[in-house]
């Protein structure tokens, strides 16, 4: 797959997919659920159209498509809103384990993931929060022939229904990477309340919880690194499935809802409104899409363009979303529109692995200033 | 051969029979027009090889790189502008009358749309043309209208029947602007210099030959100029980004958080403005543009004029000084100096960015009108014989 075409053709079997399945009611449902989310759907996901499967590689049980392959789906998955593992499975997981350098644990979990038959996330930061090296302070203990680990992880997506917790911990040597039974003696996994019901975050508790070192000791941080740019070009494309879902649900309405007469987009503030969501996600597409490139053919730029991507996309989904809220008027603000479900998606993954403040410092750095 | 070897075949042996070094400007031209280099997209025949749009840019890449003549820049408006409305509206004589010229450098073109009472408006305008045998009589006012000292071709738009609805009873001519009753009179801008001109039309001929489409059909004519026009804003990237100016100020500097923070939202923007640029050419399949090229319009004005301001911003008491309010009026040489002009200068011109060529509201409205489909706002004036519309 790569041509035009062929991306077509996936984001339409994609679409077609989450509509029957990831419809509105579904997703509420979901985001009261203990598991949150469908594990039919799931199986459905790997078993007929082989989503985990498609960037991981063939040696390693997967379909081998390019990261923009996989991008499309993310975008899918966030015009739909999907409540699923997946992002923290593929973006977070098969991500950190395909640059961690250890073929041994590559060869025993991602075929797993491949195929839909592992559930896996990873848990980076702690108290207080933070995508990099320094949100970092648990310490991994020798323990005979392996490790241990204890303390706190938080904001761990979907950990509640993982079979491998992927635990960034300090040794002796720096920063390491550690494979985590989230099931093993000592690990207790608590779902916070989160602003976003669709996508679960827990607070992880180790207590000398027995852990195997993935990787070299004291190595793993640009394996992790890499992995993170990775997965915030999988969210950026997420982002942009959800601010083109709500511009198309606030065009609309604009032109079905009356007032003072005539349809509210006949009006020029709301036109000039909805024509700059346009324009930001016009621009906030070719950022992605630019990431996605990057990614796919190992650009030396990438790092840069992961930034700018998550950065502009950030910004730009919940700007979209707001903007929807306020177009919308009072049946915006209401618990059973679905703007608001977008609102906290967006605004909670302005969050996750950094805000586009700390993007944006990135990309200062990068430039030199 | 695809398409893309056929250009490359055609650059490679241009180049070889006419190397830069050795050949005159006007000479190059000639031949890279009589090789289908000039537009690719074109027919054959016509300056082009009748192949993608996209295409272009290997020939613009790679003759830039050889050193070669730009038929472009000296020419813009005519080139990015009236050689394809011609193509899409004109007869093939006007064609093989005006494209080689145009390109060659014999003749530059200005646009002669906007007047007093018509500028958003443009279908509000009332410059008249009366028949008179083979020819019209036409007589009104336009305005802004830039480069007009220099020009040798108008795009004009005038009314010619005021008993229609505002839209229908326009008809698009190409005049020629040495002829009796033309007068063109500078106006100063806040530069100081004078790039745009009143252009007086009185009692001048324009014969029924230089008509562009059917009478009446003016409108549908003009909107294939202004859409391309949004797209020449667009494109004209040659010289130095702003935004990479700043940059190169900033490292010249103490550090300031504030002035750190806008410097990286600006660098981010403009990367993104070029990636966007980037992805519309790769879309565009099409000849003429469509409605979304509003987009390009749009950040490109918004963004320039910020990042023009950060440089003065950068440039600190520097700022306080101006190179020179001399009403220089528009030459060859004022033209070739565009590109490195002082910087205060192109901030006050930004101002231009966001009113010439379609005003940012109008850009706004539009993509809210033609992509995004929302309803028209009510309007009193559109099905009106425009001779009874209220005015004033
Ligand atoms: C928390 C809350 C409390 C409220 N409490 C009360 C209350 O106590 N009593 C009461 O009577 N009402 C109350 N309201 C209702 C409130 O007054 C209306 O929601 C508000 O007037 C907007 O009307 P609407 O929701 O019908 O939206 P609409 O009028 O349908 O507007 C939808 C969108 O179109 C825009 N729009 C509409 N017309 C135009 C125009 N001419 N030009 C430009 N844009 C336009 C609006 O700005 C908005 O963005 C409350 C609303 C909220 C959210
Ligand atoms: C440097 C420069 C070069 C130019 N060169 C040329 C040229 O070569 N040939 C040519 O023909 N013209 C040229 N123009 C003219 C240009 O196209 C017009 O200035 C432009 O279309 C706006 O028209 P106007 O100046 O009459 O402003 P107006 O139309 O009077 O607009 C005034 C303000 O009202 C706003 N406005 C008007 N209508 C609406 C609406 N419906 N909704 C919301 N807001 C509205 C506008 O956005 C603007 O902010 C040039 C202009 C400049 C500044």
């Amino acid at each position: 797959m790569s041509s035009n075409e062929a991306r077509d053709d996936l984001r339409r079997v994609v679409r077609g997919l989450l509509e029957r399945r990831s419809t509105e009611a579904d997703v509420r449902r979901l985001s009261e659920d203990p598991a949150g989310y469908d594990r039919d759907l799931w199986s459905v996901m790997a078993d007929q159209l082989g989503l985990q499967a498609m960037a991981i590689p063939e040696a390693h049980g997967g379909a081998g498509f390019g990261y923009e392959d996989l991008c499309v789906v993310f975008e899918e998955m966030g015009r739909a809103l999907l409540p699923s593992p997946f992002f923290a499975t593929v973006a977070l997981a098969a991500n950190v384990l395909q640059h961690s350098g250890d073929e041994v644990a590559c060869t025993r979990y991602l075929p797993e993931i491949a195929t839909g038959g592992l559930v896996a996330t990873l848990a980076l930061g702690e108290q207080d929060g933070g995508w990099d090296a320094s949100a970092v302070r648990m310490r991994a203990e020798p323990a005979g022939a392996g490790w241990t680990l204890s303390g706190v992880k938080r904001f761990v997506p979907a950990a509640h229904v993982a079979d491998l917790l992927l635990v960034v911990a300090h040794t002796a040597d720096g920063l390491s990477l550690f494979a985590v039974e989230p099931g093993a003696a000592g690990c207790t996994v608590e779902v916070e309340l989160t602003l976003d019901l669709t996508r679960p975050l827990s607070r992880v508790v180790l207590d000398r919880v027995p852990a195997v070192l993935i990787g070299r000791s004291g190595q793993a941080w640009d394996g992790v690194r890499r992995a993170l740019r990775l997965a915030a070009v999988a969210l950026a494309a997420e982002q942009v499935g959800g601010a083109q879902r709500v511009l198309e649900m606030t065009v609309a309405y604009a032109k079905v809802r009356h007032q003072f007469g005539r349809p509210i987009g006949s009006f020029q503030a709301v036109k000039h409104k909805l024509a700059d969501m346009l324009v930001a996600i016009e621009s906030a597409r070719s950022a992605a899409q630019d990431a996605a490139r990057a990614a796919a053919e190992d650009d030396p730029e990438f790092e840069l363009a992961a930034s700018v991507a998550k950065a502009v996309c950030s910004d730009t989904c919940t700007r979209a979303a707001a903007t929807a809220i306020q177009l919308h008027g009072g049946i915006g603000f209401t618990w059973e529109h679905p703007v608001q479900l977008y609102y906290k998606r967006a605004k909670s993954s302005e969050f996750l692995l950094g805000t586009p403040g700390h993007h944006r410092g990135l990309v200062g750095r990068a430039i030199g200033i | 051969m695809s398409e893309i070897d056929l250009v490359r075949a055609g650059i490679e042996g241009l180049l070889r029979d006419h190397p830069p070094a050795t050949t005159a400007r006007r000479e190059f031209l000639a031949a890279q027009y009589d090789a289908g280099l000039a537009w690719v997209h074109f027919p054959v025949g016509l300056g082009g090889l009748g192949v993608a749009p996209q295409l272009q840019r290997e020939v613009v890449v790679r003759l830039a790189e050889a050193g070669a003549p730009d038929g472009a820049a000296t020419n813009r408006l005519g080139y990015a502008m009236g050689a394809p409305t011609l193509v899409a509206w004109g007869e093939r004589v006007q064609q093989e009358r005006y494209l080689r010229p145009l390109f060659v450098g014999d003749e530059r073109w200005c646009q002669l749309f906007s007047e007093p009472g018509a500028g958003s408006d443009l279908a509000g305008l009332t410059t008249r043309a009366v028949r008179d045998g083979d020819d019209w009589i036409v007589d009104g006012q336009k305005v802004w209208s830039s480069m007009a000292t220099i020009s040798d071709v108008g795009m004009l738009v005038v009314r010619t029947d005021p008993e229609l609805p505002k839209h229908q009873g326009l008809t698009y001519f190409l005049l020629d602007m040495r002829s009796p009753g033309v007068d063109v009179r500078p106006l100063r801008q806040m530069t100081g210099e004078a790039e745009f001109n009143e252009v007086y039309l009185t009692g001048v001929r324009v014969p029924d030959a230089a008509r562009i489409g059917a009478p009446g059909a003016g409108w549908k004519v003009a909107m294939t100029t202004l859409m391309e026009e949004r797209v020449l804003f667009n494109r004209q990237r040659d010289e130095k980004g702003p935004a990479e100016l700043a940059l190169e100020l900033y490292h010249r500097r103490e550090r300031d958080a504030e002035l750190r923070t806008r410097m990286i939202e600006l660098w981010v923007r403009a990367r993104v403005q070029r990636l966007n640029t980037v992805r519309a050419a790769a879309n565009r399949t099409a000849g003429i543009p469509g409605p979304e090229g509003s987009i390009g319009k749009l950040v490109y004005a918004e963004l320039n004029q910020d990042a023009l301001e950060l440089c003065l911003d950068l440039l600190g008491d520097e700022s306080l000084l101006y190179d020179s309010y001399e009403p220089v009026a528009y030459t060859e040489a004022a033209l070739a100096a565009q590109g490195e002009s002082d910087l205060r200068r192109r901030f006050l011109r930004s101002r231009a960015q966001t009113i010439e060529g379609g005003t940012s509201e109008i850009m706004r409205t539009i993509l809210a009108d033609r992509v995004l489909g929302l309803p028209p706002e009510p309007r009193g004036d559109k099905h009106l014989p425009f001779s009874r519309i209220p005015r004033g």
